[in-house]
Protein backbone atom coordinates (compact mmCIF):
# COMPACT_ATOMS: atom_id res chain seq x y z
CA UNK A 1 0.00 0.00 0.00
CA UNK A 2 1.47 3.76 -1.11
CA UNK A 3 0.77 6.42 1.26
CA UNK A 4 1.36 9.96 0.83
CA UNK A 5 3.32 12.79 3.31
CA UNK A 6 3.04 15.89 3.69
CA UNK A 7 5.60 18.47 4.89
CA UNK A 8 3.98 21.01 6.73
CA UNK A 9 6.27 23.49 7.04
CA UNK A 10 7.37 23.73 3.12
CA UNK A 11 3.33 24.04 2.23
CA UNK A 12 2.90 27.57 1.38
CA UNK A 13 -0.77 27.16 0.45
CA UNK A 14 -0.01 27.45 -3.52
CA UNK A 15 -3.49 24.97 -3.90
CA UNK A 16 -2.22 22.42 -7.12
CA UNK A 17 -2.69 19.82 -4.91
CA UNK A 18 -6.28 20.53 -4.31
CA UNK A 19 -7.02 21.21 -7.84
CA UNK A 20 -5.03 17.90 -9.36
CA UNK A 21 -6.88 15.50 -6.64
CA UNK A 22 -9.15 16.78 -4.07
CA UNK A 23 -10.39 13.67 -2.57
CA UNK A 24 -7.13 13.78 -0.86
CA UNK A 25 -5.65 17.11 -0.17
CA UNK A 26 -7.41 20.60 1.16
CA UNK A 27 -6.15 23.81 2.60
CA UNK A 28 -7.43 24.98 5.74
CA UNK A 29 -7.89 28.45 6.93
CA UNK A 30 -3.92 28.75 7.88
CA UNK A 31 -2.91 27.73 4.72
CA UNK A 32 -1.58 25.11 4.97
CA UNK A 33 -2.07 21.33 3.56
CA UNK A 34 -4.82 18.85 5.01
CA UNK A 35 -4.34 15.33 4.12
CA UNK A 36 -7.94 13.82 3.83
CA UNK A 37 -6.66 10.38 3.40
CA UNK A 38 -2.93 8.87 3.36
CA UNK A 39 -3.39 5.67 2.15
CA UNK A 40 -3.23 5.69 -1.49
CA UNK A 41 -4.97 2.95 -3.89
CA UNK A 42 -3.12 1.59 -6.74
CA UNK A 43 -5.99 2.73 -9.10
CA UNK A 44 -5.62 5.90 -7.49
CA UNK A 45 -1.89 6.35 -7.26
CA UNK A 46 -1.23 7.78 -10.90
CA UNK A 47 -3.36 10.51 -10.18
CA UNK A 48 -2.18 11.37 -6.84
CA UNK A 49 1.85 11.11 -7.45
CA UNK A 50 0.95 13.89 -10.26
CA UNK A 51 -1.10 15.97 -7.76
CA UNK A 52 2.11 15.84 -5.29
CA UNK A 53 4.44 16.67 -8.46
CA UNK A 54 2.56 19.77 -9.42
CA UNK A 55 3.26 20.81 -5.40
CA UNK A 56 5.75 24.09 -6.86
CA UNK A 57 7.89 23.32 -2.96
CA UNK A 58 7.68 19.71 -3.09
CA UNK A 59 6.08 19.34 -0.03
CA UNK A 60 4.26 16.05 -0.84
CA UNK A 61 5.18 13.02 -1.42
CA UNK A 62 3.89 9.11 -2.49
CA UNK A 63 5.88 6.68 -1.06
CA UNK A 64 5.53 2.82 -0.96
CA UNK A 65 4.66 1.94 3.27
CA UNK B 1 10.16 -0.98 -27.96
CA UNK B 2 8.48 2.40 -28.44
CA UNK B 3 10.47 5.37 -27.13
CA UNK B 4 9.31 8.68 -26.74
CA UNK B 5 12.08 11.38 -26.43
CA UNK B 6 11.49 14.61 -24.34
CA UNK B 7 13.62 17.76 -25.95
CA UNK B 8 13.83 20.04 -22.91
CA UNK B 9 14.69 19.48 -19.11
CA UNK B 10 12.89 22.10 -17.09
CA UNK B 11 9.91 21.67 -15.41
CA UNK B 12 8.06 20.18 -18.47
CA UNK B 13 10.46 18.16 -19.89
CA UNK B 14 10.47 16.46 -16.52
CA UNK B 15 7.07 16.03 -15.60
CA UNK B 16 6.42 14.69 -18.40
CA UNK B 17 9.09 12.02 -18.00
CA UNK B 18 7.76 11.02 -14.79
CA UNK B 19 3.93 11.88 -15.90
CA UNK B 20 4.47 8.99 -18.60
CA UNK B 21 5.47 6.53 -16.06
CA UNK B 22 2.19 7.02 -13.60
CA UNK B 23 0.41 6.88 -16.77
CA UNK B 24 1.68 3.31 -17.53
CA UNK B 25 3.76 3.97 -20.10
CA UNK B 26 6.32 0.98 -20.10
CA UNK B 27 7.93 2.56 -23.57
CA UNK B 28 11.87 4.08 -23.67
CA UNK B 29 11.84 7.59 -21.99
CA UNK B 30 15.07 9.83 -22.92
CA UNK B 31 15.06 13.45 -21.73
CA UNK B 32 17.20 15.63 -23.70
CA UNK B 33 18.83 18.94 -21.88
CA UNK B 34 21.33 21.43 -23.68
CA UNK B 35 22.44 21.88 -19.95
CA UNK B 36 24.88 20.00 -18.97
CA UNK B 37 23.26 20.76 -15.48
CA UNK B 38 20.37 18.12 -13.69
CA UNK B 39 17.29 19.34 -14.07
CA UNK B 40 16.18 22.16 -11.77
CA UNK B 41 13.52 24.23 -10.89
CA UNK B 42 13.38 27.97 -12.04
CA UNK B 43 11.17 29.68 -9.77
CA UNK B 44 13.80 30.20 -7.21
CA UNK B 45 16.36 31.53 -9.88
CA UNK B 46 15.07 35.06 -9.03
CA UNK B 47 14.30 34.57 -5.21
CA UNK B 48 16.24 31.79 -2.86
CA UNK B 49 18.98 31.38 -4.87
CA UNK B 50 19.74 35.14 -5.31
CA UNK B 51 19.53 35.40 -1.67
CA UNK B 52 21.27 32.47 -0.75
CA UNK B 53 18.73 30.70 0.77
CA UNK B 54 18.17 28.28 -2.03
CA UNK B 55 21.62 26.10 -3.67
CA UNK B 56 21.82 24.44 -7.04
CA UNK B 57 21.41 21.12 -5.67
CA UNK B 58 18.65 22.49 -3.41
CA UNK B 59 16.45 23.19 -6.38
CA UNK B 60 17.36 20.40 -8.50
CA UNK B 61 14.07 18.71 -10.31
CA UNK B 62 15.22 14.90 -10.63
CA UNK B 63 18.42 13.39 -9.38
CA UNK B 64 20.66 10.49 -11.54
CA UNK B 65 19.39 8.29 -9.04
CA UNK B 66 15.41 9.64 -9.53
CA UNK B 67 15.89 8.97 -13.11
CA UNK B 68 17.54 5.62 -12.90
CA UNK B 69 14.69 4.30 -10.84
CA UNK B 70 12.11 5.99 -13.27
CA UNK B 71 13.48 4.63 -16.14
CA UNK B 72 14.10 7.90 -17.41
CA UNK B 73 17.17 7.85 -19.58
CA UNK B 74 19.19 11.56 -19.45
CA UNK B 75 20.55 13.00 -22.26
CA UNK B 76 22.48 16.04 -20.80
CA UNK B 77 24.48 18.75 -22.09
CA UNK B 78 22.99 18.08 -26.44
CA UNK B 79 21.31 20.82 -28.05
CA UNK B 80 18.32 19.66 -30.21
CA UNK B 81 19.34 20.99 -33.58
CA UNK B 82 16.40 19.29 -35.97
CA UNK B 83 13.90 17.45 -36.75
CA UNK B 84 13.49 15.11 -39.36
CA UNK B 85 9.05 14.74 -38.73
CA UNK B 86 9.12 11.82 -41.90
CA UNK B 87 12.17 10.09 -40.82
CA UNK B 88 10.87 10.27 -36.78
CA UNK B 89 14.52 11.57 -35.93
CA UNK B 90 15.57 14.07 -33.52
CA UNK B 91 18.99 15.56 -34.57
CA UNK B 92 21.11 16.71 -31.51
CA UNK B 93 24.69 18.47 -30.86
CA UNK B 94 27.31 16.34 -30.32
CA UNK B 95 25.58 13.06 -30.52
CA UNK B 96 24.05 10.51 -32.98
CA UNK B 97 20.54 11.29 -33.91
CA UNK B 98 17.59 9.65 -31.63
CA UNK B 99 14.61 7.72 -33.30
CA UNK B 100 11.39 8.42 -31.90
CA UNK B 101 7.90 7.36 -31.75
CA UNK B 102 6.36 10.16 -29.54
CA UNK B 103 7.96 13.22 -29.88
CA UNK B 104 8.06 16.20 -27.02
CA UNK B 105 9.40 19.62 -27.64
CA UNK B 106 9.26 21.15 -24.39
CA UNK B 107 12.12 23.72 -24.99
CA UNK B 108 10.94 26.44 -23.14
CA UNK B 109 11.83 30.19 -23.83
CA UNK B 110 14.74 32.31 -22.89
CA UNK B 111 15.20 35.79 -21.68
CA UNK B 112 14.58 38.44 -24.05
CA UNK B 113 18.26 39.93 -24.49
CA UNK B 114 18.59 43.49 -23.22
CA UNK B 115 18.49 45.49 -26.52
CA UNK B 116 21.14 48.00 -24.58
CA UNK B 117 23.93 45.51 -25.14
CA UNK B 118 25.16 42.60 -23.51
CA UNK B 119 28.62 42.08 -21.31
CA UNK B 120 29.24 42.09 -18.11
CA UNK B 121 27.67 43.16 -15.00
CA UNK B 122 24.04 43.71 -17.31
CA UNK B 123 21.97 40.35 -16.07
CA UNK B 124 18.68 38.26 -17.54
CA UNK B 125 17.76 36.39 -15.36
CA UNK B 126 16.64 32.99 -16.84
CA UNK B 127 18.56 30.00 -15.99
CA UNK B 128 21.00 28.91 -12.90
CA UNK B 129 24.02 29.81 -14.76
CA UNK B 130 22.59 33.53 -14.94
CA UNK B 131 21.02 33.46 -11.40
CA UNK B 132 24.80 32.49 -10.08
CA UNK B 133 26.05 35.53 -11.75
CA UNK B 134 23.50 38.09 -10.33
CA UNK B 135 24.16 36.72 -6.97
CA UNK B 136 28.07 37.53 -7.56
CA UNK B 137 27.61 40.99 -8.80
CA UNK B 138 24.92 41.40 -6.00
CA UNK B 139 27.27 40.64 -3.39
CA UNK B 140 30.03 43.08 -4.10
CA UNK B 141 27.15 46.05 -3.35
CA UNK B 142 26.12 49.01 -5.12
CA UNK B 143 23.43 50.39 -6.54
CA UNK B 144 21.03 48.17 -8.68
CA UNK B 145 18.90 49.16 -11.85
CA UNK B 146 16.21 47.04 -12.34
CA UNK B 147 14.70 47.61 -16.12
CA UNK B 148 11.24 46.07 -15.86
CA UNK B 149 8.58 46.22 -13.49
CA UNK B 150 6.85 42.50 -14.42
CA UNK B 151 7.45 39.26 -11.91
CA UNK B 152 10.87 38.66 -12.88
CA UNK B 153 12.01 42.32 -12.40
CA UNK B 154 9.66 43.08 -9.45
CA UNK B 155 11.23 39.46 -7.40
CA UNK B 156 14.58 40.51 -8.34
CA UNK B 157 14.13 43.99 -6.78
CA UNK B 158 12.42 42.76 -3.53
CA UNK B 159 15.21 39.79 -3.28
CA UNK B 160 17.56 42.53 -3.71
CA UNK B 161 15.86 44.66 -0.92
CA UNK B 162 16.52 41.52 1.13
CA UNK B 163 20.45 41.84 0.47
CA UNK B 164 19.53 45.52 1.70
CA UNK B 165 21.08 46.88 -1.51
CA UNK B 166 19.65 50.31 -2.96
CA UNK B 167 17.67 49.27 -5.46
CA UNK B 168 15.56 51.48 -8.45
CA UNK B 169 12.95 50.05 -10.58
CA UNK B 170 12.73 51.19 -14.16
CA UNK B 171 9.40 50.91 -16.13
CA UNK B 172 8.01 52.37 -19.60
CA UNK B 173 4.57 51.92 -18.12
CA UNK B 174 3.53 54.50 -15.43
CA UNK B 175 1.61 51.65 -13.23
CA UNK B 176 3.84 48.30 -14.35
CA UNK B 177 1.11 45.83 -13.18
CA UNK B 178 -1.88 47.49 -14.53
CA UNK B 179 -1.87 46.02 -17.77
CA UNK B 180 -2.75 42.57 -16.35
CA UNK B 181 -4.38 43.82 -12.65
CA UNK B 182 -6.15 46.98 -13.70
CA UNK B 183 -4.89 50.55 -12.85
CA UNK B 184 -6.16 50.13 -8.90
CA UNK B 185 -4.91 47.18 -8.55
CA UNK B 186 -1.52 48.27 -10.39
CA UNK B 187 -1.09 50.92 -8.11
CA UNK B 188 -1.27 49.07 -4.89
CA UNK B 189 2.35 47.29 -6.31
CA UNK B 190 3.80 50.96 -6.53
CA UNK B 191 3.06 51.33 -3.31
CA UNK B 192 3.97 47.98 -2.23
CA UNK B 193 7.99 48.54 -3.98
CA UNK B 194 7.65 51.92 -2.04
CA UNK B 195 6.67 51.02 1.35
CA UNK B 196 10.34 48.31 1.08
CA UNK B 197 12.62 50.60 -0.26
CA UNK B 198 12.54 50.24 -3.52
CA UNK B 199 12.89 53.80 -5.80
CA UNK B 200 10.46 53.65 -8.79
CA UNK B 201 10.64 55.62 -11.88
CA UNK B 202 7.76 54.34 -13.58
CA UNK B 203 6.55 55.70 -17.23
CA UNK B 204 9.92 56.08 -18.18
CA UNK B 205 11.75 54.54 -20.81
CA UNK B 206 15.45 53.11 -21.18
CA UNK B 207 17.70 55.03 -23.95
CA UNK B 208 20.98 53.55 -23.37
CA UNK B 209 22.94 51.63 -21.01
CA UNK B 210 26.89 53.49 -20.78
CA UNK B 211 29.99 52.37 -18.69
CA UNK B 212 31.37 48.98 -17.44
CA UNK B 213 30.30 46.39 -14.49
CA UNK B 214 30.96 48.73 -11.06
CA UNK B 215 30.33 51.86 -12.94
CA UNK B 216 27.06 51.49 -15.37
CA UNK B 217 25.27 55.15 -16.42
CA UNK B 218 21.79 54.04 -17.30
CA UNK B 219 20.53 57.21 -19.58
CA UNK B 220 16.71 57.30 -19.44
CA UNK B 221 14.45 58.41 -22.29
CA UNK B 222 13.51 61.62 -20.07
CA UNK B 223 16.73 62.52 -20.29
CA UNK B 224 17.76 61.97 -16.94
CA UNK B 225 20.65 59.52 -15.43
CA UNK B 226 21.52 56.68 -13.07
CA UNK B 227 24.69 55.82 -11.88
CA UNK B 228 24.29 51.87 -11.29
CA UNK B 229 27.08 48.87 -10.33
CA UNK B 230 24.78 46.20 -11.54
CA UNK B 231 21.73 46.19 -13.92
CA UNK B 232 19.12 43.68 -14.28
CA UNK B 233 17.18 43.04 -17.46
CA UNK B 234 13.51 41.32 -17.13
CA UNK B 235 11.44 42.71 -20.45
CA UNK B 236 10.13 39.16 -21.17
CA UNK B 237 10.63 36.07 -23.08
CA UNK B 238 10.63 34.14 -26.31
CA UNK B 239 10.03 30.34 -27.10
CA UNK B 240 12.74 28.04 -27.78
CA UNK B 241 11.40 27.06 -31.32
CA UNK B 242 14.07 28.35 -33.41
CA UNK B 243 14.95 24.71 -34.02
CA UNK B 244 11.73 23.79 -35.54
CA UNK B 245 11.88 26.20 -37.79
CA UNK B 246 13.20 23.85 -40.74
CA UNK B 247 10.88 20.67 -39.86
CA UNK B 248 8.21 21.68 -41.30
CA UNK B 249 6.35 21.72 -38.27
CA UNK B 250 4.27 24.97 -38.17
CA UNK B 251 5.57 27.14 -35.87
CA UNK B 252 4.09 30.68 -35.10
CA UNK B 253 5.47 32.44 -31.45
CA UNK B 254 5.62 28.69 -30.20
CA UNK B 255 4.75 25.05 -31.65
CA UNK B 256 1.12 25.10 -32.63
CA UNK B 257 -0.61 22.50 -31.28
CA UNK B 258 -4.22 21.31 -31.44
CA UNK B 259 -6.32 20.75 -27.98
CA UNK B 260 -4.63 17.70 -27.34
CA UNK B 261 -1.73 19.48 -27.22
CA UNK B 262 -0.33 17.58 -30.46
CA UNK B 263 1.26 19.78 -33.16
CA UNK B 264 -1.42 20.24 -35.66
CA UNK B 265 0.47 18.39 -38.78
CA UNK B 266 2.31 16.01 -36.78
CA UNK B 267 -0.14 13.36 -34.49
CA UNK B 268 2.95 11.89 -32.36
CA UNK B 269 4.70 15.26 -32.05
CA UNK B 270 3.30 16.98 -28.77
CA UNK B 271 3.94 20.36 -27.30
CA UNK B 272 4.63 21.33 -23.57
CA UNK B 273 5.13 24.53 -21.70
CA UNK B 274 6.82 27.48 -22.59
CA UNK B 275 7.49 26.77 -26.06
CA UNK B 276 3.83 25.58 -26.94
CA UNK B 277 0.91 27.33 -28.44
CA UNK B 278 -2.07 25.23 -28.23
CA UNK B 279 -5.82 25.46 -28.69
CA UNK B 280 -7.48 26.14 -25.64
CA UNK B 281 -10.95 24.63 -25.95
CA UNK B 282 -12.60 26.22 -23.43
CA UNK B 283 -11.65 30.01 -24.50
CA UNK B 284 -11.98 28.80 -28.19
CA UNK B 285 -8.42 30.26 -28.85
CA UNK B 286 -4.78 29.28 -29.46
CA UNK B 287 -2.72 30.24 -25.92
CA UNK B 288 0.85 30.30 -25.31
CA UNK B 289 1.18 30.65 -21.31
CA UNK B 290 4.99 31.01 -19.74
CA UNK B 291 3.86 29.70 -16.14
CA UNK B 292 5.22 26.91 -14.09
CA UNK B 293 1.80 25.47 -13.52
CA UNK B 294 0.84 25.35 -16.95
CA UNK B 295 3.65 23.50 -17.94
CA UNK B 296 3.40 20.79 -15.21
CA UNK B 297 -0.91 20.70 -15.70
CA UNK B 298 0.35 20.39 -19.80
CA UNK B 299 2.76 17.82 -18.77
CA UNK B 300 0.55 15.34 -17.06
CA UNK B 301 -1.87 15.91 -20.56
CA UNK B 302 0.53 15.22 -22.71
CA UNK B 303 1.91 11.81 -20.85
CA UNK B 304 -1.79 11.15 -21.05
CA UNK B 305 -2.11 11.59 -24.99
CA UNK B 306 0.50 9.57 -25.19
CA UNK B 307 0.08 6.57 -22.85
CA UNK B 308 -3.33 6.35 -24.12
CA UNK B 309 -4.12 7.18 -27.41
CA UNK B 310 -7.52 5.99 -27.66
CA UNK B 311 -8.58 7.90 -24.73
CA UNK B 312 -7.66 11.66 -25.92
CA UNK B 313 -7.74 13.98 -23.05
CA UNK B 314 -7.94 18.02 -23.98
CA UNK B 315 -6.24 20.66 -22.38
CA UNK B 316 -8.34 23.14 -20.86
CA UNK B 317 -6.61 24.65 -17.60
CA UNK B 318 -7.62 27.31 -15.37
CA UNK B 319 -3.97 29.80 -15.72
CA UNK B 320 -2.40 30.23 -12.12
CA UNK B 321 0.56 32.12 -11.59
CA UNK B 322 2.55 33.43 -8.58
CA UNK B 323 4.90 35.92 -7.59
CA UNK B 324 6.69 36.25 -3.88
CA UNK B 325 7.42 40.32 -3.55
CA UNK B 326 8.60 41.89 -0.18
CA UNK B 327 6.28 40.64 2.22
CA UNK B 328 3.35 39.60 -0.48
CA UNK B 329 2.57 36.24 -2.10
CA UNK B 330 0.96 37.45 -4.82
CA UNK B 331 -1.41 34.51 -7.01
CA UNK B 332 -3.17 35.02 -9.91
CA UNK B 333 -5.71 32.71 -11.40
CA UNK B 334 -7.72 32.79 -14.33
CA UNK B 335 -8.26 35.95 -16.29
CA UNK B 336 -7.53 39.35 -15.23
CA UNK B 337 -6.70 41.21 -18.13
CA UNK B 338 -8.87 43.32 -20.65
CA UNK B 339 -11.28 43.78 -17.96
CA UNK B 340 -11.32 47.01 -15.41
CA UNK B 341 -14.95 45.52 -13.58
CA UNK B 342 -13.83 44.17 -10.04
CA UNK B 343 -14.63 43.50 -6.40
CA UNK B 344 -11.77 43.61 -3.93
CA UNK B 345 -12.20 41.34 -0.56
CA UNK B 346 -9.89 42.83 2.22
CA UNK B 347 -8.38 45.76 2.18
CA UNK B 348 -4.29 45.87 0.94
CA UNK B 349 -3.66 48.95 3.11
CA UNK B 350 -4.91 47.63 6.16
CA UNK B 351 -4.40 44.02 7.16
CA UNK B 352 -1.85 42.98 4.12
CA UNK B 353 -4.14 40.50 2.88
CA UNK B 354 -6.77 40.78 -0.02
CA UNK B 355 -8.32 39.95 -2.88
CA UNK B 356 -9.16 40.94 -6.38
CA UNK B 357 -12.25 39.31 -8.26
CA UNK B 358 -12.79 40.13 -11.61
CA UNK B 359 -15.23 39.50 -14.19
CA UNK B 360 -15.89 40.34 -17.69
CA UNK B 361 -19.61 40.26 -18.78
CA UNK B 362 -20.80 41.64 -15.13
CA UNK B 363 -21.32 38.24 -13.52
CA UNK B 364 -19.23 35.01 -13.94
CA UNK B 365 -15.80 35.41 -11.92
CA UNK B 366 -13.44 35.50 -14.52
CA UNK B 367 -10.69 35.56 -12.64
CA UNK B 368 -8.79 36.62 -9.10
CA UNK B 369 -6.06 38.06 -7.81
CA UNK B 370 -5.17 36.94 -4.19
CA UNK B 371 -2.62 37.93 -1.58
CA UNK B 372 -1.74 36.33 1.25
CA UNK B 373 -4.58 34.18 1.30
CA UNK B 374 -4.42 30.92 0.37
CA UNK B 375 -7.72 29.95 1.43
CA UNK B 376 -9.36 32.62 -0.61
CA UNK B 377 -7.32 31.30 -3.86
CA UNK B 378 -8.40 27.63 -3.46
CA UNK B 379 -12.15 29.03 -3.39
CA UNK B 380 -11.35 31.25 -6.29
CA UNK B 381 -10.05 27.92 -8.31
CA UNK B 382 -12.87 26.30 -7.47
CA UNK B 383 -15.57 28.64 -8.43
CA UNK B 384 -13.59 29.16 -11.85
CA UNK B 385 -13.33 25.58 -12.45
CA UNK B 386 -17.08 25.68 -11.85
CA UNK B 387 -18.19 28.84 -13.62
CA UNK B 388 -19.13 30.11 -10.54
CA UNK B 389 -20.81 33.49 -10.33
CA UNK B 390 -18.96 36.83 -8.72
CA UNK B 391 -21.58 37.56 -5.73
CA UNK B 392 -21.94 33.98 -5.06
CA UNK B 393 -17.89 33.96 -4.52
CA UNK B 394 -18.14 37.22 -3.10
CA UNK B 395 -20.12 36.39 -0.46
CA UNK B 396 -18.34 33.49 0.33
CA UNK B 397 -14.91 35.40 0.66
CA UNK B 398 -16.57 38.06 2.91
CA UNK B 399 -17.74 35.59 5.42
CA UNK B 400 -14.20 33.72 5.02
CA UNK B 401 -12.50 36.96 6.10
CA UNK B 402 -14.83 38.32 8.98
CA UNK B 403 -14.49 34.04 9.81
CA UNK B 404 -10.44 34.33 10.06
CA UNK B 405 -10.30 38.30 11.58
CA UNK B 406 -12.30 36.23 14.59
Amino acid sequence: MAVVKADLEACQGYANCVVGAEDYFDIDDDGVVVLLRAEVSESDRGRVEEAARSCPVSALLVEDQ
Amino acid sequence: MTSTVIVGSSVGGVRTAQALRSEGYDGEVVLVGEESELPYDKPPLSKGLLAGTATADSVRLLTQDAADRAGIRLLLGHRATRVDVAANLVELQGHDPLRYDHLVVATGARARPSPWGERPGIHVVRVLRDAQLLRQDLLDGGHVVVVGAGFIGAEVASTARLLDLEVTLVDPLPVPMSRVLNPEVGGWFVDLHRRHGVRSIFGVGVEAIDGELGDFTVRLTDGSELAAAVVVVGIGAEPNDGWLRSSGLVVDNGLVCDQYCRAVDADNVFGVGDVARWFHPGYGAEMRVEHWTNAVDQAVCVAHNIAHPDDLRVYAPVEYVWSDQHDWKVQVVGRTSGTTEHVVVGDPAEDNRFAVLYTRDGTTLSGAAVVNWPRALIGCRRALRDGSRLAQVHDALTAQASKVQE
